[in-house]
């Protein structure tokens, strides 16, 4: 399992919300295709997924927030 | 690569951006960016909501303009034809990985832009855009795809504030929208504003040269 975590989107800001997934769990991924689309102030990011798998769990559903350094997601 | 896309529809402008990030994203160009303005278009972020807006849709086909919803952050706005949209797509792993950095330059190049018609303007902590006596003459609503960036910048040049009414501009109550025209008091030639948009985006982000009239995605694809 390859966790999927929250990174670093601005300096001082420790959390981010999730906008989108561009998957379901179950989904076929391959590493570097758009995963989760994140939200901070008026900007989004476009998380590649960091592996090639299945999506095996999603811990942070749409609209809700998490630190850096969560798992947002598992890759399997 | 500089592309002066002209008048656009909100779609075309997009599907241009999108093929510019992927193109970056492999490496086959450099920063580039966009210039272009919009038929008019309301345009709905991630962090939108549809209170925000206040027309129906009957009240919005009697002005001709729709209601589409984008994926960069921020809430609702309004583009129509004189108003510059900046698109840069530049990487940011360069430029040390900071949305929120790359969004204060982007105001900077608005800010430097309004400077060159001699108005002074300014950020205001907490509210991202840029700022002429109180009222917001430019927003900003960014994206990116693994730190290569699309959406950007809107500068009101020479824009119809009336449609602005029709919304709570980017979610906010009691907030009035301004242009360069309005803010002089005189029309505004939009091609020079263009030009010293891009130069003021090229010094601000270091984009490189080459300024194409008209698009030439599909030759170089």
């Amino acid at each position: 399992m390859v966790d999927v975590k929250l990174p670093v989107l601005a300096e001082g800001v420790d959390k981010a919300s999730v906008s989108y997934w561009h998957k379901n769990v179950g989904d076929a991924v391959k590493e570097g295709d758009d995963l989760v689309e994140l939200v901070t102030d008026k900007a989004t990011f476009n998380l590649p997924s960091p592996a090639s798998g299945t999506l095996k769990e999603v811990i942070v559903n749409e609209g809700e927030e998490a630190k850096v350094g969560a798992i947002v997601a598992r890759i399997g | 690569m500089i592309l002066n896309l002209g008048l656009t529809d909100y779609e075309k402008a997009y599907l241009a951006q999108c093929q510019l990030v992927s193109r970056r994203r492999l490496g086959e160009i450099g920063d580039s960016m966009i210039i272009t303005e919009h038929n008019p278009v309301f345009t709905i972020g991630r962090t939108g909501r549809r209170e925000n807006m206040l027309a129906d849709s009957r009240q919005m086909r009697k002005r001709g303009v729709r209601l589409i919803e984008v994926d960069r952050g921020g809430d609702i706005t309004f583009h129509g034809p004189g108003q510059l949209l900046l698109y840069p797509v530049v990487d940011l792993k360069a430029r040390g990985r900071d949305l929120h950095r790359y969004m204060r330059d982007l105001e900077s190049v608005a800010i430097n832009f309004l400077n060159s018609y001699g108005i002074i303007a300014e950020r205001i902590d907490g509210k991202t855009g840029v700022w002429v006596g109180g009222s917001k003459v430019a927003s900003i609503g960014v994206g990116a795809k693994d730190w290569v960036t699309f959406h950007g910048l809107s500068v009101n040049v020479d824009i119809d504030l009336s449609y602005f009414s029709m919304i709570y501009p980017c979610g906010m109550r009691g907030i009035k929208m301004t242009s360069l025209a309005e803010i002089l008091g005189v029309d505004i030639d939009l091609n020079m504003a263009a030009e010293k948009l891009i130069v003021c985006a090229k010094r601000v982000l270091g984009v490189g040269d080459g300024i194409f009239a008209g698009t030439p995605l599909g030759a170089a694809a």
